[in-house]
């Protein structure tokens, strides 16, 4: 296997970087390791291709945006807005993140192990074959999925009893599926949402989710796997029809 | 957009401005270049008791006659001097920074608890409103606000900051999106004690500024985000809140929050939205606030605007982005995202 592309970028704007990572990418380098990552924003922004690029660091803002393909694994928190308009890939983030996670989010994968700001998944969307995922292992503040249209979202709320307290779950959400650790306070529920009860079917079709989640982080999944979740989807299939136009 | 930081120190061991201009400059994306600025607690101590007041003028004739004369009437100047500036290629001189270091008459105000204090917010608010070409952006005691129109480093290296020492540091990156770039509407927002960096819009601010200037304040800046100076004046220095209350007041829970509430917390909220109705901000908003005691940040009680904590010691940092947080302090211990709407305090030990 060929030896992976190292950068130092210690004090590199993110212009020259992210240059530099397309053209290795373009040019069929398949590992890419960043060292001294602090603030620069936009890495892997509109990538295409099957590579792997480990952060070691703090990348800035809206990490992977438009990204498709490429898995990058963060060692460090990630700041607002990883996998913003994300269209295929995965985002592994080895600590926690900001505000507007997965925001508009349209395929692949964002796991994050510690918390999440407010709104992660805000405006998720999917499309055929395309549903994309966020999966959270510790515990999220308001809004989350806000004005979501598709894709799931999961919580574990590992170390938080219960896994979330803030309010807005689902607010204006229309599409997709929410599904949190442990019963979720009725009051926390957003307009538009409501909350389910998660089947044995539920836990089939979540199971593998779960369970590679656990083993990007090393978490032992069996805990995990039962029903003991809440799931919160749209109230109707269109919660806002009336709102804003007449039928 | 915008990007703040904040630091204090609260054992007051002094910091230079160096690595809060690295802080800022890292989130230079979060402005347009239109204004930048940083304000710094302590760094006067040759004159600790004076008002350190900073002005800007469009010359030093006119404008500056009619302020040595208003100065004059109302205390006395213990030194004046043209605040050193050094060229930038991508900044354009538009004033010139003057300060001085100022004593009121302890004896021509009467009806305060504080005469000094009201005595030198009446002459800020007089020069600011009536005198053409002269604008005071800093007056509080041993403290400097340094701001202009440019991008961080820059507006950073003209003031040559790394030459101050403080132990509390805010600093403002703007992108301005209402209202125009100018010297004037760079943050920080200072009066007397009070300073204030602000990443967002006051969209109450019609409300807020009427009510502030029913209590004797004049908005002359062209900008939201005085007012929320003006604000802090009044509740903290008047009224004399302590800062969570300035806060409980300008960020209110939710009723609904409040009807779940013990019994005598709910009917303090409510007295307190019912009297401070006209202070709410409403809005997007993260804002760092500073006094000589501490500093304070909120943000709106739906966060639409990014605040982060990082602590290491006695050193407390609010910002932005977490970046910018570990390149002042590539050691700091914790970090974390406070709630919305909710004070986060780092105080002075003494």
């Amino acid at each position: 296997m060929a030896e992976p592309l190292v950068i130092d970028v210690k004090g590199m704007h993110y212009s020259p970087l992210n240059k530099m990572i397309r053209e290795a990418v373009a040019s069929g380098v398949k590992e890419i390791v960043l060292n001294n990552v602090l603030g620069q924003r936009f890495i892997g922004n509109g990538v295409r291709g099957d590579a792997k690029i480990t952060i070691n660091g703090v990348p800035g803002g809206d990490l992977g945006m438009f990204m498709s393909g490429p898995e990058c694994e963060v060692f460090g928190n990630a700041e607002h807005a990883p996998g913003n308009t994300m269209d295929r890939g995965s985002l592994i983030i080895h600590g926690s993140a900001g505000d507007a996670v997965a925001h508009s989010m349209r395929g692949g994968k964002v796991f994050v192990e510690g918390n999440i700001g407010y709104r992660g998944g805000i405006h998720m969307k999917e499309y055929e074959g395309k549903r994309p995922i966020l999966a959270i292992g510790g515990t999220s503040h308001a809004f989350l999925g806000e004005y979501m249209a598709g894709g799931i979202i999961l919580v574990l709320g590992i170390g938080h009893e219960p896994a979330v307290e803030d309010r807005g779950i689902g607010s204006g959400i229309h599409g997709g599926e929410i599904v949190i650790r442990g019963d979720v306070d009725d009051k926390l529920l957003g307009v538009g949402a409501k909350k389910v009860e998660f089947t044995d079917d539920d836990l089939v079709r979540l199971s593998p989710l779960i369970e590679e989640f656990c083993g990007r982080f090393d978490i032992d999944p069996t805990p995990f796997l039962d029903t003991n979740y809440s799931r919160i989807i749209p109230a109707s299939a269109r919660p806002f029809a009336g709102k804003y136009t007449w039928e | 957009m915008c990007g703040i930081i904040g630091v204090i120190d609260r054992t007051m061991a002094r910091m230079d401005g160096s690595s809060i201009k690295e802080a800022l400059s890292l989130m230079d994306e979060r402005g347009s270049g239109e204004g930048a600025g940083y304000v710094a607690y302590g760094i006067y101590p040759d004159y600790a008791d004076c008002y350190a007041i900073h002005v800007f003028f469009d010359n030093l004739l006119e404008p500056k006659t009619r302020v040595d004369e208003i100065l004059k009437q109302w205390g006395k100047i213990i030194h004046q001097e043209e605040i050193p500036t050094y060229e930038q290629p991508g900044l354009k001189k538009e004033h010139i920074s003057w300060r001085y270091f100022f004593k009121p008459f302890a004896d021509q105000k009467v009806g305060t608890t504080n005469p000094d204090d009201d005595n030198v917010k009446q002459l800020v608010m007089d020069i600011n409103g009536n005198v053409e070409g002269a604008l005071v952006f800093s007056s509080g005691i041993n403290l400097g606000v340094f701001k202009a129109s440019g991008w961080p480093e820059d507006v950073a290296n003209f003031f040559r900051i790394e030459d101050y020492k403080g132990y509390i540091w805010l600093a403002h990156n703007r992108y301005p999106t209402n209202t125009a770039g100018w010297w004037g509407g760079a943050h920080p927002f200072n009066l007397l004690d009070w300073s204030v960096v602000h990443n967002g819009e006051i969209t109450s601010y019609g409300t807020n500024r009427r009510y502030v200037e029913g209590h004797g304040y004049q908005c002359t800046m062209l900008t939201d985000t005085e007012v929320v100076a003006y604000l802090f004046d009044l509740l903290g220095r008047r009224h004399g809140m302590p800062p969570e209350m300035v806060v409980e007041a300008l960020a209110p829970p939710f009723w609904d929050v409040i009807d779940q509430m013990p019994e005598k917390e709910e009917e303090f909220m409510r007295t307190m939205r019912l009297t401070y109705g006209s202070a709410l901000m409403n809005g997007p908003f993260a804002i760092v606030v500073a006094t000589k005691d501490g500093i304070v940040g909120f943000t709106d009680r739906i966060k639409l605007r990014p605040l982060i904590v990082g602590e290491n010691g006695p050193r407390l940092y609010i910002s932005s982005e977490e970046a910018a947080i570990r390149t002042m302090d590539p050691d700091v211990e914790s970090i974390y995202m406070p709630r919305a709407g909710e004070p986060v305090i780092g105080r002075v030990i003494e």
